[in-house]
């Protein structure tokens, strides 16, 4: 094996346990792993949002005035310059197999907060264009690390559906989304990144109009 | 079944025939993905329909895997499997991927309407200075082998002043039209050379292509580019000048070596310029299978500067304990007082670190550094007179007026070509020609040994007038 960011030779570590226990598979070279954050210490009990201490940050504060769709959000690596290198080589150069790197921490911390068998993942669509572009979606991939049922109800409007409506109704709804069909269970949203949470607002929000309970959102990273 | 491992082109359309066309130049000699195509939909279809344009699989498929025909790529650990929209069993090439994805369902497009036809520019070049003997035997060279179509190793002492001595042989090769490639492994390299040949050469098309560039070539005559940007090309060049050819990647590297070979025309010149060839090339030229010429003299005629040898058994000991090593502080402290400007090199990065703090007024730069362009440049407007560095400063980067240092010379970062290039970094300019250069050492090494024999072998070749 090779490390897939540097290319290294992996030399898998041969001590007692290696003969015990079954191997995990190893992607990336120590020195490459090293480099990703995982998010440690307090966070916004809503965003995952590293915090000073335990509480609601001000963004989540003002999403629930406005009457929050989006109940939570947990996020398992902080975005540093790392993982913006790797996220760009993966993403918008289209090097599939690097999502592997996260598998094994996404999975780890997906599990210690959600049973696979009570939720539904839902990835966040692309636009055709993006899915043209890059040939893959990454939450889709991110959701097929986590061992849950994958359901895709919502859909993109496309651009040219969006333009037809009035300018009035797109100022207020600048939702993205539309679900064809309803959809009545609870929802775990997936994404690469949560930034400001407006986009996993707007399909939480289409989610919970058209039948579901309750919606959460699993991220790769708190951006 | 063998012959499919070693390199063949045949997949790419050639013809003698030539075209007028004006698209010609800038679509001709290169490997187009169909988003890249300078073209509207239109003109896609119509130049495929009149066979301007041809599509062919930009993957090769054979019984021992798959080759990526973009980069060169075989090694089948970086072809990898993927859900690709296309619905077929798909892979997809990770060594050229910064340079679009190629998959085994793309298309390769490759302009097929003839070949270009460069104007032609006469007396090219405006440079007004003159070329020292050494420079004229191998400028001489060189037109040669770009008349003769043929190879030519340069094999030029650091500071030899090789840029000028190609003057002549681009003057020669535009004037008959010739489009000229001058590749680089390094990108500062292809920085630094863009403004120099275009003010020599004014009135040629010139681009200049790395990674990050805003250049764009729409067909221009003489492009300047690293090894990388090669994969754009296939069938390009009538000359190929591959400059600092021993150094990395490209030395290691089968992929680039590849495309090298693949964007030059079958009729083409090939020329090496280094200081320090690898062993497989001075065989080559020692059994007269590779034409040579030395340029064994620095262009303002002093010797190099030949390194000495200085114990320092105490290097690693003495910086671990936040000390300088014995004979290095007291070189050092003579070059204080004699005011003289002074680069360090030493081979980790940790040592670097280490070193900075116990020496006043010092910067260190790693290759790593997000401000290196910014600390050379303060070190050269001698903000700082003393720069402690790894070996990223061997090759380029040069000052007029420096002593050089190298701490613990025999570690195995520092092999024989490096230790010649870093000696080449002193006496650099007509005023100053005999800078000190001083390997601190805790046991000789081969590669020590080598690199000091090597450089009295081309003193001594100077000395005698040359090849
Ligand atoms: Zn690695
Ligand atoms: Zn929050
Ligand atoms: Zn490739
Ligand atoms: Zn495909």
């Amino acid at each position: 094996m090779h490390c897939l960011w540097c290319d290294e030779e992996l030399i898998p570590n041969v001590v007692w346990s290696t003969f015990l226990a079954p191997v995990k598979k190893r992607v990336l070279c120590e020195l490459c792993e090293s480099q990703f954050e995982r998010i440690k210490g307090a966070t916004c009990k809503q965003c995952y949002r590293p915090m000073e201490k335990k509480g609601v940050c001000i963004d989540c504060q003002r999403w629930n005035e406005n009457g929050a769709s989006l109940k939570r959000n947990v996020s398992v690596y902080s975005y540093n310059d790392w993982m913006k290198e790797v996220v760009a080589k993966w993403k918008f150069r289209g090097d599939y197999v690097l999502g592997n790197v996260f598998e094994e921490k996404a999975s780890e911390v997906f599990s210690a907060y959600y049973k696979a068998t009570e939720v539904v993942l839902v990835p966040i669509p692309l636009s055709e264009e993006r899915l043209a572009e890059r040939g893959f979606n990454q939450a889709l991939m991110i959701a097929q690390m986590l061992h849950a049922p994958i359901e895709q109800p919502l859909q993109r409007i496309r651009s040219e559906k969006q333009s037809k409506k009035s300018r009035q109704q797109r100022m207020n709804q600048a939702n993205p989304f539309e679900q064809p069909s309803p959809f009545y269970k609870p929802v775990v949203l997936i994404d690469d990144i949560y930034t400001t949470g407006r986009t996993l607002q707007f399909a939480a929000e289409t989610l919970q109009q058209n039948g579901c309970p309750h919606v959460e959102a699993f991220t790769l990273i708190r951006g | 079944m063998l012959s499919s491992f070693t390199p063949s082109f045949d997949w790419i359309p050639s013809t003698l025939l030539t075209s007028e066309r004006s698209e010609a130049k800038q679509l001709a000699g290169r490997l187009w993905l169909e988003h890249q195509l300078p073209l509207t939909p239109k003109q896609k279809h119509d130049f495929l329909s009149n066979g301007l344009l041809t599509t062919i699989p930009a993957m090769e498929k054979h019984w021992w895997g798959w080759a990526c025909r973009k980069c060169g790529n075989k090694t089948q650990r970086h072809i990898v499997p993927w859900p690709c929209p296309c619905g077929n069993p798909c892979y997809y090439c990770r060594v050229c991927i910064e340079m679009g994805r190629i998959t085994s369902c793309t298309s390769l497009w490759l302009w097929t309407g003839g070949q270009p036809v460069w104007s032609k520019v006469a007396n090219a070049c405006t440079w007004k200075g003159t070329l020292s003997r050494y420079q004229q035997q191998g400028a001489e060279a060189i037109v040669q082998a770009i008349t003769e179509k043929r190879s030519q190793l340069v094999w030029a002492v650091c500071g030899a002043g090789k840029t000028e001595m190609l003057f002549p042989g681009l003057e020669h090769a535009f004037s008959l039209g010739l489009r000229v490639c001058l590749a680089t492994p390094r990108a500062d390299v292809v920085r630094e050379l863009k403004p120099r040949l275009q003010a020599a050469f004014p009135h040629v098309d010139i681009v200049a292509l790395y990674g990050g560039t805003e250049d764009v070539d729409k067909g221009a005559l003489f492009v300047i580019a690293t090894t990388h940007q090669l994969m754009k090309y296939a069938d390009a060049f009538d000359v190929m000048i591959i400059d600092e050819v021993d150094a990395f990647p490209y030395h290691a590297d089968r992929n680039l070596q590849h495309v090298a070979k693949r964007a030059q025309r079958p009729d083409s010149a090939l020329l090496y310029l280094t200081a320090t060839p690898r062993w497989k090339m001075k065989l080559l030229s020692s059994f007269n299978k590779l034409p040579t010429v030395f340029v064994p003299q620095r262009y303002h005629g002093f010797p190099l500067p030949v390194p000495q040898f200085m114990n320092s058994f105490d290097t690693e000991k003495a910086i671990v304990n936040g000390q300088l090593p014995f004979s290095f502080r007291k070189w050092i402290i003579t070059k204080r007082e004699k005011q003289r400007r002074v680069i360090v090199f030493v081979p980790t990065i940790n040592m670097a670190e280490q070193l900075a703090p116990l020496l006043h007024e010092a910067i260190f730069v790693h290759s790593e550094d997000p401000e290196r362009e910014q600390k050379v440049a303060d070190f050269r407007n001698e903000k700082f007179n003393l720069l402690i560095a790894t070996t990223i400063l061997e090759r380029g980067v040069t000052f007029p007026s420096i002593d050089v240092a190298v701490l613990h010379a025999g570690h195995h970062v520092f092999d024989e070509a490096a230790l010649i290039q870093i000696a080449g970094r002193a006496g650099r300019s007509a005023q100053d020609p005999d800078g000190d250069v001083v390997f601190f050492h805790q046991g000789k090494t081969e590669a020590m040994l080598a690199a000091k024999s090597e450089i009295e072998a081309m003193n001594i070749r100077a000395r005698k007038g040359g090849n």
